[in-house]
């Protein structure tokens, strides 16, 4: 551990902003480049349930 | 030699790659998370801060696992191209259009983090520093092929298409890398790199490597996951695709 | 082969003289270009000589790119295009004669036309020389390079913004050494490295751009 207190964690020695900005924003990317492909996908699942209703129904 | 061709065609066949991909996605996505998980606490808590740059120094933790990957997906772009084009495999036409949205955003994590730790460290939100400036080129490369892919219509030419720029674009980069260093030397625009450390201590440089592999994962992860989801499209009117759509349409309601 | 280059050279030639506005057009965008930058940055001539190498050599980047968009579409609408790959002539040499040829009329004229705006731009004669030869090589790598672009981008409607965005970013190199010859040129220092290296890049260009227009232009047809 090289920070002795959560608050010192916290300030990354006058860098907080910076790291945590820069980690931050990084994680959310990530989130969006997993969360799109399953978005899209569930999308896609749901256009394919329609089509197979309207199919059964004719 | 015969063994590898039909093991070639095999990982061609769209449905054997549903398949295998669906047993790697989950120990993936598993390794992926938890490397990325270890990687980001060791590099922010555990590992010294630097002598000269302090603690804005972990942004590397992030930077440059981006960076790695921002280059490495465009060299794979450029090797499913050729795989596409020489031997007519349709799934690499799928990850050459599937990996390119993944390499313009980890190159825009590289340049944001890098603007980022430019602020402490040069006093500027962007410098134009050597290594900066070629990622910024590689985010326009990759700008080109997406957009060479969505302006042509028909979906196997726009596979070609992107094949050729992205062979072209792998075959200047070198080009552009060394120019730019080049031009940067006799400029003299930063005094001092943000990434070259003379000797990094084992404790700094093994969570980078954690998060590196981590990284690679993440993308191997999120590659399957647009890949299938295209196989699944493409091959909609093929018997085995049909039968899973429908099973997981059943799953779902 | 040498028979192929000049019959294709020759047909450029006709129709740029038929059309004399498409060998104009890239030539007064050159001079406009450069007009506009004396009236954005202010006429100081300290100013403007310190930034000349630099304006003049992305002015003739984007005339260059400018000329090329719709180079090969003529053939690609009259048919001339899929006559070309099935005339049993290796397509890479005759895109090469027909780029290089394309090149002879345009791009010359414009290595021709910048010392002229070189001196308006407050060039010292001296620098003139430096400045010609590493158009002289530069722009033959351009027009290939971008000729790239043309070929991928050949049956679609409106390909000219595409065209930019494929290609720009790989003009980088020749654009960082050419105006870094002009540079040297101006602070008296020896340019022939610079122009050494420009001129190996073209040779890279001659050598595989070829490939990957020819490449281009089949799927183009194909589609």
């Amino acid at each position: 551990m090289s920070f002795s207190s959560f608050a010192e964690f916290l300030a990354m020695g006058r860098h907080g902003l910076y790291v945590w900005s820069s980690f931050g924003i990084t994680l959310v990317v990530l989130a969006l480049n997993v969360a799109l492909p399953l978005l899209a996908r569930r999308r896609y699942l749901q256009e394919e349930a329609r089509r197979m209703r309207r199919e059964e129904m004719q | 030699m015969t063994m590898s061709w039909t093991w070639l065609h095999k990982l061609g066949s769209p449905k054997w790659f549903y398949e295998i991909s669906g047993r790697w996605l989950s120990w993936l996505a598993w390794a992926a998370a938890l490397l990325i998980g270890i990687g980001i606490a060791w590099g922010l808590a555990f590992a010294p801060a630097d002598y000269q740059q302090g603690n804005s120094f972990r942004i590397i933790y992030i930077h440059v696992p981006a960076a790695f990957l921002a280059q490495s997906i465009y060299v794979m772009l450029a090797v499913a191209g050729v795989v596409g084009l020489v031997w007519k495999m349709k799934l690499a036409d799928v990850a050459l259009q599937q990996a390119a949205p993944i390499g313009a955003w980890m190159c825009f994590v590289a340049l944001l983090t890098g603007a980022i730790w430019g602020k402490p460290t040069w006093g500027a939100w962007w410098v134009w520093d050597a290594r900066l400036t070629s990622m910024l080129i590689l985010l326009f490369l990759y700008f080109g092929i997406i957009a060479l892919g969505q302006a042509i219509g028909n979906r196997d030419s726009a596979a070609k298409a992107c094949a050729v720029l992205a062979i072209v674009g792998v075959v200047n980069i070198p080009i552009i890398k060394y120019s730019v260093e080049w031009w940067n030397t006799l400029h003299q625009t930063a005094t001092f790199k943000l990434t070259e450390k003379p000797a990094m201590p084992v404790e700094m440089w093994l969570p980078l490597l954690v998060l590196v592999i981590g990284f690679y994962c993440f993308f191997a992860v999120v590659l399957l996951l647009r890949m299938r989801l295209e196989v699944l499209k493409r091959e909609s009117r093929s018997a085995w695709a049909r039968t899973e759509v429908a099973a997981l349409v059943e799953r779902r309601s | 082969m040498s028979n192929v280059f000049l019959l294709l050279a020759m047909h450029e030639a006709r129709l740029l003289c038929r059309r004399p506005a498409e060998l104009a057009n890239p030539l007064v965008f050159f001079a406009i270009v450069i007009a506009l930058f004396p009236l954005a940055v202010g006429p100081e001539t300290q100013l403007l000589q310190g930034i000349s190498p630099g304006l003049l050599w992305v002015a003739a980047l984007l005339a260059v790119l400018l000329s090329l968009d719709g180079l090969f579409r003529g053939d690609f609408e009259d048919g001339s295009l899929e006559q070309w790959i099935v005339s049993g002539y290796p397509l890479p040499l005759l895109v090469l004669a027909k780029v290089l040829a394309h090149w002879l009329f345009s791009g010359l004229a414009l290595v021709l036309l910048a010392p002229l705006l070189g001196l308006m731009l407050g060039l010292p004669a001296s620098a003139l020389p430096v400045l010609v030869l590493s158009l002289m090589l530069g722009t033959p790598v351009l027009s290939l390079l971008g000729a790239v672009g043309a070929a991928l981008t050949v049956g679609l409607k409106r390909g000219g913004l595409l065209l930019a965005l494929l290609i720009l970013p790989l003009y980088v190199p020749v654009l960082i050494l050419g105006s870094g010859a002009l540079q040297a040129a101006l602070q008296g220092l020896p340019a022939t490295g610079h122009l050494l290296w420009l001129a190996s890049l073209a040779a890279l260009a001659v050598t595989l751009a070829p490939f990957a227009i020819a490449a281009g232009l089949t799927i183009g047809v194909g589609e």
